[in-house]
């Protein structure tokens, strides 16, 4: 089959209603996905049904859906993030487990069709839909409360980009009821995504749901920038910003300059799968390698937009806990910029084997080599900051020295991948898996972890249940090393990745120790969520009153937790870095009068209705139902327009409400003293 | 600034200002812009309807540079940015802009212009019976 037939082909024998959808499109024969929808079905009945029970849909809408609120609008990402969480995580012990049974002539339990969605929805999920909602929850909840605001520069654009995202991952977990996902690899690199050899609906779902997801990325990417830059408290001077703020500020520079990208590769595939040109096809001029080229022009610097900010958080965390300032504050600042700028120049060695000459490859496996200097920096100045220190080993902690232990492995596998003769022989094998599995769990996931730990309490006003924690620690980081370094071992020998079945039965040990491995970090996420659980149990007796139950360093620690909706009754004033620890150490007094009104963003559900009509079309587009995407598209203009002309948007808390909240924290800290 | 600072109501409110350097533009910024806007349109038309300089890359070319000259012209007199706007910060953004954008057309020429370095010798002539 030719593309051009394909391409003539395509629209014929549509229905004008329902598009190429019909009742063949659900996945009836397959037990699994049977299975997974009754569970699923079954749940989301009875989680309606509680709602609807205790009346709960008002507070929801009122309350959090359409709140501008970054706190709440932070917590809904992590919400999100952790939903997102297990399905990926789903995703991947069915890997685990296919490859572990399928030796010796046995084909495991996935068929090909099925097992090609998994490892692309593993991918697809974790980065998009699990990493960058927990980096973005977590930017969006501390940003503005570490540098001294009430709320981000453009708080409606913030609940509008929340949206967008989960639209975008509501569309995903469609594909796993209605019709497929895409069976291409995370990147879905044409051909193979290209409409002559994906006719399906895989790769178009695949497409919409990163394009209205990316819509709120950019989007907050933008607002946190604006934030940074405007809204810092008065004294607070660039080099006086907490290390956290300076990482966002970074990773937001990052998704501005490289979502937009994604977007233009975006939609030049979708170009070439609905309007028959040829920018990455075989022939006619089309260069598949361009694809490859332009995508990992976006994709290095997002591995980077995940890992800053956590870098961030490790830098708040270790100097917290160690009681002393962050060695080398300026250096950390740096390293991060040189980070920023130089996660730019290093995209090829993505592919060092597509055929560019040696100048070339060596050229960018230097400048990867380079990007170590400034990151291991980064790692003396945290064991700088714990040398001599008085460490405390929270959980925030146990999890930062567990991860500078787990991502050192990490980083060194990546300088020996970045060596290009090294790199033609272990490109694509598992070794590549285990590596970047070892950044990402040990630095991206490691460091969501002890921020959760570390912010918990500032967000919920209790702490969490540290039994619970450290069950959950020790799982997963066992877990992780058992999961992971027999993929090294693997790798080496020569096991190239997303294989379904083997022939060697010598290697199936290894990949029996790997599912144990996943076994166990599967044990890790219970416990983390019975963590939860007990923790909310045991409030009482976790709660903190004072708003800074770890003798914090920075700003967010001067509120109460967890904080009023304006967070600070007075804009601080900033003489030092460690504002907090500069202003407890100089015997700073709460202000207990004088409270003036504050004026307040208002909610609006705006958001939540432009993120439904861009589903609409995301779907209307994946099935060519061109009515529904039509009209949810000309939606989207309407109600955006139409929201402009809203100039209702503010109120004031008035003065005596301030007053009120103020003096329960009058109280408490008293009765605390 | 910070105190009360909810950027998209600040066009409907009293707070208006934020006391930066950044104008909206005067009627004759603005008439300037678009009448040059217009020009640097027009012209590359006509080259091509005409086909006045008679070479398809030269016109080409020249078409690429009166689009670099189209987009100074809209930052200058729509978007108002010069060296002191938003305290620097407009300049910086920009050069942060341009280096990206630099790194990544000249890192993709350089990079695709060598994607053959590793294929078996061929003629010109072999290239063009390529299918």
């Amino acid at each position: 089959m030719t593309v051009e037939s394909t391409m003539e082909n395509q629209y014929a024998a549509l229905s004008p209603i329902f598009g190429r959808l019909s009742l063949e499109s659900l996945p009836l024969h397959e037990p699994i996905l049977v299975a997974t929808f009754a569970a699923v079905a079954l749940g989301s009945i009875a989680l309606v049904g509680a709602l609807t029970y205790f009346r709960l849909w008002g507070y929801l809408w009122k309350e959090w859906f359409t709140t501008v609120d970054h706190k709440r609008i932070g917590i809904m990402y992590m919400i999100l993030g952790l939903v997102m969480l297990l399905r990926g995580f789903a995703d991947a012990v069915m890997m685990r487990l296919q490859q572990a049974m399928a030796f010796n002539g046995s084909e495991g339990y996935l068929t090909a069709h099925h097992y090609d969605q998994v490892f692309t929805a593993h991918g697809v999920i974790m980065i998009f839909f699990v990493a960058m909602p927990f980096v973005t929850g977590l930017m969006n909840y501390v940003v503005p409360l570490q540098i001294g605001a009430r709320d981000v520069s453009f708080p409606y654009l913030n609940n509008f980009s929340f949206w967008m995202t989960t639209a975008g991952a509501v569309l995903v977990m469609f594909s796993l009821f209605i019709g497929e996902f895409a069976r291409t690899g995370w990147l879905a690199y044409p051909p193979l995504s290209n409409i002559g050899y994906s006719p399906d609906v895989g790769v178009d779902y695949y497409i919409w749901a990163l394009q209205i997801a990316g819509v709120g990325t950019l989007l907050s990417g933008v607002n946190l920038v604006a934030t940074i830059v405007k809204m810092r408290a008065p004294g607070m001077s660039m080099m006086k910003m907490p290390v956290f703020t300076w990482t966002a500020l970074c990773t937001n520079v990052l998704i501005v300059a490289a979502f937009p990208v994604l977007t233009a590769v975006m939609a030049l595939l979708s170009l070439d799968r609905y309007v028959g040109t040829n920018f990455f096809t075989n022939d006619f001029g089309g260069s598949p390698m361009m694809y490859v080229n332009l995508i990992w022009i976006w994709g290095h610097p997002e591995v980077y937009i995940l890992i800053l900010p956590l870098f961030g958080v490790f830098s708040e965390v270790t100097s917290t806990f160690t009681g002393k300032r962050l060695f080398g504050y300026t250096s950390m600042v740096y390293a991060t910029v040189v980070i920023t700028i130089l996660s730019y120049i290093v995209w090829l060695h993505h592919f060092f084997t597509m055929g560019s000459g040696a100048s070339v490859n060596s050229f960018f496996g230097i400048t990867t080599m380079v990007i170590s200097i400034p990151t291991g920096a980064k790692l003396f100045n945290w064991l700088f900051t714990m040398y001599r220190g008085r460490i405390r080993f929270e959980l925030p902690m146990m999890w930062t020295v567990a991860f500078m232990l787990t991502f050192v492995v990490g980083g060194m596998t990546g300088v020996l991948l970045a060596v290009p003769p090294a790199d033609f022989v272990l490109h694509n094998s598992l070794f590549l898996i285990a590596h970047f599995h070892n950044v990402i769990i040990g630095g991206v996931l490691f460091g969501l972890f002890a921020a959760i730990n570390y912010w918990f309490p500032k967000a919920f006003g209790f702490r969490l249940d540290p039994f619970w924690g450290k069950v959950s620690f020790w799982a997963w980081v066992v877990g992780f090393w058992l999961a992971f370094m027999p993929l090294y071992v693997l790798g080496l020998m020569g096991v190239t990745r997303r294989m379904r079945v083997f022939d060697d039965p010598s290697l199936q040990i290894w990949f029996v120790i790997a599912a144990f491995g996943a076994a166990l970090i599967a044990i890790g996420i219970a416990a983390m969520l019975v963590q939860f659980a007990v923790s909310y149990l045991k409030r009482d007796q976790l709660r903190d009153t004072t708003g800074d139950p770890w003798n914090g360093r920075t700003l967010e620690w001067s509120t109460s937790s967890p904080p009023p909706d304006y967070n600070f009754a007075f804009t601080p004033v900033i003489h030092d870095l460690d504002a907090w620890y500069d202003m407890k150490s100089r015997g700073y007094v709460r202000p207990t009068g004088g409270y003036r009104p504050i004026h307040m963003p208002k909610n609006t559900g705006t958001g939540v209705i432009l993120a439904a009509l861009s589903l609409g079309c995301g779907f209307g587009l994946v099935w060519y139902i061109w009515w529904l995407a039509a009209l949810s598209f000309a939606g989207v203009l309407a109600v955006a327009i139409g929201h402009s002309f809203n100039y209702k948007r503010d109120f004031y808390i008035p003065a005596e409400t301030v007053e009120k909240t103020e003096d329960e924290r009058t109280r408490l800290l008293a009765a605390g003293a | 600034m910070s105190t009360d600072a909810h950027g998209d109501h600040a066009g409907h409110h009293e707070d208006h200002g934020h006391g930066d350097a950044h104008g909206h533009g005067t009627l004759r910024d603005y008439v300037t812009g678009f009448i040059l806007a217009a020009i640097l349109t027009a012209i590359p038309f006509w080259l091509v309807m005409t086909d006045a300089l008679g070479d398809n890359q030269l016109t080409a070319l020249v078409i690429m540079g009166f689009a670099v000259a189209q987009v100074v012209v809209h930052m200058i007199y729509f978007l108002h940015m010069n060296a002191r706007s938003e305290g620097g910060w407009t300049i910086m953004a920009l050069i942060f802009t341009i280096v990206l954008v630099v790194i990544a057309l000249t890192g993709s020429l350089w990079v695709m212009y060598h994607l053959n370095t590793n294929m078996m010798p061929m003629s010109p002539h072999d290239m063009s019976q390529m299918p």
